[in-house]
């Protein structure tokens, strides 16, 4: 039986996909459901002064409408140190407390849930509720308060003197860059139905990267013993980092099944979603400074993000230079302006996507100023150190990505003067960046039973959030087990399984398989010591370390021929199942920077007279570790390539700062790619053995993909057009004049 | 959604009854508009009455040597029509421009005639919008207006009708036949729908009570020197930025008759008699198109986020005109503008 691991493997959930099989939140079912509709605020700061919900409850199949007078307890928070609504990946402040008071901190905030016998109902019924609010000024608008930004508490290093060396040097760029606030837009909708199983006992089926964060997290808010909240998420349409967090959405579900004491089932609408979490509208400024030869001298990397009044969230934006590039000095700085929104949060490589964007732009500036081949800066400044922590890496194969995916893409036959290739009408445009991204891991623990049928379950309490979880788990599971991979089903998504961190920051895949290779060496361990059992056992004297799980078979790795049949071992001790769990604990403070590296290259075509862009040719070249099923991460990385020509040139979440609201609220009106914007993309995985990050050499995929792909665009316009964009999206009316 | 009841029409007389006895009644055809702006509680109809399934779906050659489309015939077939693609290419290619495969399955002729702006406000009843509720105000005029119309606006509203197929049927000069209480009536296309002026609540000029039972086209169908050409923000599913129909004739290089019909500009599709007279007589050249641009737009006005369309607008009328000259009209599948 070959290894899958490495393989381009099938999903195994694909076929309860694509037949409707896999259930999702919002289709669980129970008897007596009653079902939920948010009425959101119109304004964006202010009080409510008075909600009138008489007509609502007048609606026939209305149950009641839940509002701050009148809702069932939960706990205070209010930002102390212990605040129940903090939850594992929350920023610092206090966070959002649905129903909690008459306080209105950000449009569409829900002011009141209705709950109905059907949906329909509530969602009329919704419509009849009468808000009264004082209101308040407000600010929403990221420019308006960057001069007000308050500075991160965690200052970040500095090297040197980057301001002297800066004016000191021979060749300069400075330049800002605007990347738009966006949102993830996965297809499902956030969605909850909770079970009431009686006594106070809840089965929560909710959308979510983390059940056993949402856990914690109505344990908190409701003051709920964990053995009555069983959270469980079996599948998840899409995510990209917005449902790392509890949403409200699963708050108030909870909220209202304990109110009726019965089931309830909450559904967001389209528009309810951008009331959520989003990549935070960022203005950064880079100045890069270097000698003639193009030896960079200084880094500034200084970045203002938005959040909301009280949470400040903010991922590294400015630090990534220091992990790509040498220079001398480098100096950093990131503040937060504080806006009448709702929090940001991670979407897809958050921090990296923006800071890298500004960085790799940057970079493409000053080899124009230098005249020199961008991909030649990239060569002459290569750091095979991180500099920020001044530490080797476990592994650094970008240099690898740079030369295959130039190759791959052509690189050398380009003509370095914009505006100098051409195809008819179009003017075409090649540009490169780089990419990079942490290779975290977290603690995480998993059970496997194997039985004597030679089935193996393997079970965790991650999720898989569309990126191949299940696949994964299931070919670690059967290479270490020495199973088939059908004799393999993997448990996720529930809240009872073995712990889990959410499903997020592109560490799972690391942390689950090494959870995985663990538990396989104890179920390894034990049946050796049961084959040893056995009368004239050929394992006789051998350690668990001599010994591998083969075919179904204990067998001696110095000896083939000494083998004993798993099934064989568990029939003599009389044992039908063996059962272990362990987790896999990574020492991160070992001394080395662990981070994934890419290089894309792209070509663009724009109509010369009309500024029209297309996305002819991607090439995305990945160093990542061990890719353990190159199918699923060329999903992965050709996803997020999707991602990133929208991030350069259609995604952007307008607001209306006059009403503090955000006016695209759907996706006819907030623009993703679709498939006339997508043209072709080849994926590259670069060989990078690594056997510090971790046992099993894996740095995960879900992130890396996403990162400097808007910069390689935008700079491949530049290149076409001779004209330089530095606000996201590129749309066709800033190439105008 | 609101609570309403549903009936459908048996013939297009019962269908006229229907609406005429109730004011807060609605047709529905497709429904991929209606049924949107009800779920937003834009529209509230207190009836809906199903026409989806009235005889009014063939396309049938007239008398005159024109075509005659019924209300209910799906935006696909139309489109896809041997009438409609060897006569009126141009108008085969403006549908296919529009929505996606799926919406265009389901929209119908009529309903696409009567489809509703996009603008970000009309859906939106947190906002002031005086389209959807006269005299709120008009949030867009101060607000975000970057796709808003440039032609044709008031005081009171600069939304833009979002149809692609009606600034094809507007360069084709079609007729719509209306059925009332008092009988049928026939509509010049150009006097179809409104400018918002003082009553942006009102679209068209059809009346409450009134069905769009059919749409004529006249023999002319300008399909050799055609192309609609579509710029957007995306390059398919999504409403244009500016678009363009243009159909010549030529006598040699003489232009001999010209059409020219904008989307994305104004509350209806956009024609200019002065541009299009500017062209006859004209060699088609870059020269004379760019006076027939320029004279289109000579009235445009811009707004704090929709100054780009007005050059955009003028680089597209040049271009389209150049790709009618040509007879390489634009394709609908590869967006590569030609
Ligand atoms: C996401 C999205 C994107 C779209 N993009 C585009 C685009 O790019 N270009 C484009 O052109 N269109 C676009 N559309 C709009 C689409 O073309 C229209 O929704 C469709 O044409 C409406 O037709 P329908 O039959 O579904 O109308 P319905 O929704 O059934 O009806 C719309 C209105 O017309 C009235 N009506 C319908 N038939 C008649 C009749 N015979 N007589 C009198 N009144 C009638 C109804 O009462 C209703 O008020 C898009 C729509 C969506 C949802
Ligand atoms: S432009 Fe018209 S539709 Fe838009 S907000 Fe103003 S009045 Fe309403």
């Amino acid at each position: 039986m070959a290894p899958t691991i490495g393989t381009p493997t099938s999903r195994v959930d694909g076929h309860a996909k694509v037949t409707g099989e896999a259930r999702y939140a919002a289709e669980f079912d129970a008897p007596g459901l009653a079902y939920g509709s948010i009425v959101g605020s119109t304004i964006a700061k202010g009080r409510i002064a008075r909600i009138d919900a008489s007509e609502a409850l007048r609606v026939q199949g209305v149950i009641d409408v839940l509002t701050h007078l009148n809702r069932p307890h939960m706990a205070e928070g209010g930002g102390a140190d212990e605040d129940p609504y903090r939850d594992d990946v929350a920023p610092e402040g206090s966070p959002f407390r649905p129903l909690y008071d008459d306080r209105i901190v950000f449009s569409g905030q829900p002011v009141a849930l209705v709950l109905a016998e059907t949906w329909e109902a509530a969602r009329y019924a919704a419509s009849q509720v009468r808000v009264d609010y004082d209101e308040e000024p407000h600010v929403t608008d990221l420019h308006r308060r960057r001069d007000d930004a308050v500075a991160l508490r965690e200052r970040t290093k500095v090297r040197g003197d980057a301001d002297t060396a800066f004016a000191a040097a021979e060749v300069r760029h400075a330049g800002e860059y605007f990347i738009a606030m966006e949102h993830h837009n996965p297809m499902e909708l956030f969605a909850s139905t909770v079970i009431w199983d009686g006594d106070g006992k809840l089965t929560v089926y909710d959308k979510t990267q983390g059940v056993q964060n949402v856990q914690c997290y109505l344990c908190g808010v409701f003051e709920m013993k964990p053995e009555d909240v069983r959270v469980v998420s079996p599948f998840v349409g899409g995510a990209f980092g917005s449902g790392l967090r509890p949403q409200y959405s699963v708050a108030l579900a909870v909220m209202a099944a304990r109110a009726l004491q019965r089931s309830v089932r909450l559904v967001l609408t389209r528009r309810q979603m951008y009331t959520l979490g989003y990549r935070p509208g960022t203005i950064e400024r880079v100045a890069l400074g270097a000698k003639a030869d193009g030896t960079l001298e200084a880094v500034t990397h200084e970045a203002i993000g938005m959040t909301s009044q009280f949470e400040d969230f903010a991922r590294n934006d400015t630090t990534w230079s220091g992990t790509l590039y040498r220079s001398a000095t480098a100096k950093y700085d990131h503040k937060l302006a504080r806006l009448d929104v709702s929090t940001p949060c991670d979407m897809r490589a958050p921090g990296a996507a923006t800071g890298v964007y500004a960085l790799e732009c940057a970079m493409d500036e000053l080899a124009v100023a230098l005249k020199l081949d961008p991909l030649e800066l990239r060569y002459r400044n290569y750091s095979d150190r991180d500099q920020n922590e001044d530490m080797p890496f476990t592994s650094k194969k970008l240099r690898e990505c740079y030369r295959q995916g130039a190759e791959a893409f052509g690189w050398s036959k380009r003509d370095p003067q914009p505006r100098a290739m051409r195809d008819g009408s179009e003017l075409v445009g090649w540009g490169m960046a780089t990419g990079v991204w942490e290779a975290l891991q977290m603690k995480t623990a998993v059970r496997i039973l194997l039985t004597a049928n030679g089935h193996a379950e393997v079970a965790c309490a991650t999720s898989d959030i569309g990126t191949g979880t299940y696949t994964i788990m299931a070919q670690v599971a059967a290479d270490m087990l020495g199973l088939p991979l059908d004799s393999i089903s993997v448990k996720l998504g529930d809240s009872t399984l073995p712990h889990s961190p959410v499903e997020g920051g592109s560490w799972t895949a690391a942390s689950v398989s090494n959870a995985i290779a663990s538990t396989a060496k104890a179920i390894r361990t034990e049946l050796l010591q049961l084959a040893q059992k056995m009368p004239q056992s050929p394992l006789a004297g051998a350690t668990p370390d001599d010994v591998a799980l083969v075919d179904g078979r204990i067998v001696s790795k110095q000896d083939a021929a000494r083998a004993v049949p798993i099934a064989d071992a568990m029939r003599h001790a009389a044992v039908d199942r063996i059962e272990q769990e362990t987790s896999a604990d990574f020492d991160e403070d070992d001394g080395y920077a662990r981070n994934t590296h890419s290089a894309i290259f792209a070509e663009v075509k724009v109509d010369e007279q009309l500024g029209v862009i297309r996305v002819t040719r991607v090439v995305s070249a990945v160093a990542a570790g061990r890719i353990l099923n190159t199918k699923t991460a060329k999903s992965q990385i050709m996803g997020s390539v999707v991602g990133g020509i929208g991030m350069a040139l259609h995604e952007e979440t307008l607001i209306d700062h006059d009403l503090g609201r955000i006016m695209n609220a759907d996706i006819a009106e907030y623009h993703v790619p679709v498939n006339a914007d997508v043209h072709e993309i080849e994926v590259i995985f670069v060989d990078e053995p690594d056997d510090i990050v971790n046992p099993l050499g894996i740095k995960g995929v879900g992130e890396i993909g996403i990162v400097g792909v808007a910069a390689a665009i935008a700079n491949a316009i530049y290149h076409a057009t001779g004209k330089r964009v530095r606000d996201l999206p590129i749309t066709l009316d800033k190439l105008q004049g | 959604m609101i609570d309403f009841e549903y009936a459908r029409a048996s013939d297009v007389a019962d269908a006229v009854r229907r609406i005429a006895s109730d004011p807060t009644a609605k047709f529905i055809a497709g429904g991929t508009n209606l049924i949107d702006l009800m779920k937003g509680n834009v529209e509230r109809p207190s009836r809906l009455i199903d026409i989806s399934r009235l005889p009014l779906k063939t396309v049938e050659k007239t008398a005159a040597g024109g075509v005659v489309i019924g209300a209910l015939v799906p935006n696909s077939d139309l489109s896809y029509h041997p009438l409609i693609e060897q006569q009126y290419p141009l108008l085969a290619s403006a549908i296919r421009a529009g929505a996606s495969q799926q919406l265009r399955n389901m929209a119908s002729t009529g309903g696409n005639l009567l489809q509703r702006t996009r603008c970000y406000y009309f859906y939106d009843t947190a906002t002031p919008c005086n389209k959807r509720e006269p005299g709120s105000g008009c949030s867009a005029i101060k607000g975000l207006n970057r796709m808003h119309a440039i032609l044709g606006t008031s005081d009171a509203c600069i939304a833009t009708h979002p149809s692609d197929m009606c600034v094809g049927l507007a360069a084709l000069e079609a007729k719509v036949h209306v059925m009332g209480p008092g009988g049928e009536r026939t509509i010049v296309f150009e006097d179809f729908h409104r400018l918002p002026g003082e009553t942006p609540h009102l679209d068209t000029n059809l009346h409450p009570d009134e069905i769009v039972t059919t749409i004529e086209l006249p023999a002319r169908g300008f399909a050799t020197n055609y192309t609609y050409l579509k710029i957007r923000d995306r390059l398919s599913y999504a409403f244009a930025l500016v678009s363009v129909a243009a159909a010549l004739e030529l006598d040699g290089g003489t232009i001999t008759e010209a059409r020219l019909a904008l989307g994305g500009v104004a509350h209806k599709p956009w024609r200019d008699p002065a541009a299009e007279a500017a062209l006859r007589g004209q060699a088609g050249d870059q020269t004379s198109f760019a006076r027939a641009a320029d004279l289109l737009l000579r009235d445009a006005k811009r707004f704090a986020h929709n100054a780009f369309k007005i050059d955009l607008a003028r680089r597209a009328i040049v271009r389209a005109l150049t790709q009618a000259a040509q007879g390489t009209p634009q394709s609908q599948s590869d967006k590569k503008i030609r």
